[in-house]
């Protein structure tokens, strides 16, 4: 299963057609405690990098961006009455949508994990 | 940008990896293990807090006849020693300088407790409006610990006997707190059971360690007390009040005295026979969604007002927040829609405080 980051901090696992997309540990982090995550319209359709759905904590309101064009499949239902779990488990139990992928080249716009190891570095 | 004043406790703080930010022109711990964390320690047990930003005068002097008591909004001079009272230092335009805490510690004796940012502007405007006696700044020798939770009189009986444990709501006595003289007052800023704990700087860093060696405390940074004073819909200033808002407009008349003199009386009274043209508004969010600081509040299509205070309520389950709107658009039950960008939040006016189930008179 590849696994790809963005610089706004979205992770990504694809695994066939399907991309599975969550925040990074790192963002959930700098978020503090989440309190709400609106999750998007199964059926919704997204373009790379633009905003497939949005989270608050108790300190800031932020977009989330999709890291990969397609179609939303399916939602992190558990998320609705408890988003800490993006905090307890950002990068599994805290994913946010499946995406169907529609253009698997985009993930040259993207970053290994160990790259994006490096970019937090940076930051 | 103006070196920030550190509190006896500032590298204690990094120590223990809190998350500082300046607050009031002070460094200041945010959080510890996190907001939600640390505010539930607080309504469930016991929390610690560093509050030696705030401000503290003393003034000796007779209260009546220096002017001391033609001051503030509430009678001074009525105050039984041992006891404080909560309420406003005025300018002539009725708005709010700050909002404060008088204990009155003798005959001819109160301490003064008032804001951090607004500290030095306060002691300025108190000695210009005395007529004589003496006003000291204790702001940088004093400390002060809150110790606030459903457990928290059990933690200070524990370890300073149990005198403190009959402490009455607003009442405070005056002690030895590891060898020193100190004040321990039944008041905080959470509507919980707690204790506000003034005493000499040099020994705040011994009196967080002694607290923090009992289980049952935890300490909680201005993230939660943020939290935990908005939920029992107390006001802060900078926030909720400011020098261009009156107590009228906050809500806030009972701690007013129309029977007796105090700065900005007239405009007060002006205001009261027009009506204000503004009132303070609380309102609960219709899903988890947080309202925040000067988000937009609209009613049917127009702007109405503005967020003054905002935040997920975890006692509640529900976004909550403080405005201000015209007075029809106050009442209870009245929907309202806050907006941020493109985000749009319907919300519904409702009564004070937000939570009611604290310790706070236990």
């Amino acid at each position: 299963m590849d696994l790809y980051f963005s610089k706004e901090h979205e992770w990504v696992k694809i695994s066939g057609t399907t991309a599975t997309v969550g925040i990074s540990d790192h963002a959930a982090h700098e978020l503090g405690d989440i309190t709400f995550v609106e999750l998007p319209a199964v059926g919704k359709t997204v373009k790379q990098f633009e905003t497939v759905a949005a989270i608050e904590s108790v300190k800031a309101a932020s977009d989330i961006y999709s890291p990969l064009s397609g179609k939303v499949t399916s939602i992190n239902e558990t998320l609705e009455n408890a988003p800490e779990v993006v905090n307890e488990s950002a990068e599994e139990a805290g994913w946010i949508c499946t995406i169907e992928i529609a253009d698997p080249t985009e993930v040259k716009n993207l970053m290994s994990k160990a790259e994006y190891d490096e970019y937090l570095k940076s930051l | 940008m103006e070196q920030l004043q550190r509190t006896p406790l500032s590298d204690v703080h990094r120590s223990m990896n809190a998350l500082m930010a300046p607050f009031g022109g002070w460094d200041m711990p945010i959080q510890y293990e996190g907001i939600i964390a640390e505010h539930r320690a607080c309504r469930e047990g016991a929390a610690l807090f560093d509050i030696c930003h705030m401000g503290e005068f003393i003034f000796q002097g007779d209260l009546v006849a220096d002017g001391l008591e033609d001051i503030f909004t509430f009678s001074v001079v009525t105050i039984p020693v041992g006891r404080s009272r909560y309420g406003f230092l005025l300018n002539d335009a009725g708005g709010i300088v700050d909002d404060l805490i008088i204990f009155r510690l003798a005959d001819d004796t109160v301490m003064i407790v008032v804001n951090a940012a607004t500290a030095p502007k306060d002691f300025a405007v108190i000695r210009e409006r005395l007529k004589g006696g003496i006003l000291t700044d204790i702001t940088a020798d004093t400390g002060k610990l809150d110790l606030q939770g459903p457990l928290s009189r059990e933690v200070m009986t524990r370890f300073f006997g149990p005198a403190i444990g009959e402490l009455p709501y607003f009442k405070f006595i005056t002690t030895t707190i590891l060898g020193v003289p100190a004040t321990v007052s039944r008041t905080g800023y959470t509507g919980e059971l707690g204790y506000e704990i003034f005493l000499p700087a040099d020994k705040v860093s011994e009196l967080w360690q002694l607290l923090l060696s009992d289980s049952r405390v935890k300490p909680a940074g201005l993230g939660a007390r943020d939290l935990l004073r908005l939920e029992v819909g107390y006001s802060l200033y900078g926030n909720d009040l400011s020098e261009e808002i009156t107590p009228l407009e906050a809500g806030l008349e009972s701690f007013v005295n129309f029977g007796k003199n105090f700065v900005g009386k007239d405009a007060l009274l002006r205001q009261k026979e027009a009506g204000p043209s503004r009132v303070k508004v609380a309102f609960k969010v219709n899903s988890r969604r947080s309202p925040r600081h000067d988000y937009t509040i609209r009613s049917c299509g127009a702007d109405a007002g503005i967020v003054t205070s905002g935040a997920f309520s975890p006692m509640l389950g529900c976004g909550i927040g403080l405005g201000f709107v015209t007075p029809e658009l106050a009442q209870v039950g009245t929907p309202l829609t806050v907006c941020h960008d493109k985000v749009a939040m319907e919300c519904s006016v409702c009564t004070l405080p937000f939570y009611s189930g604290g310790s706070l008179r236990s």
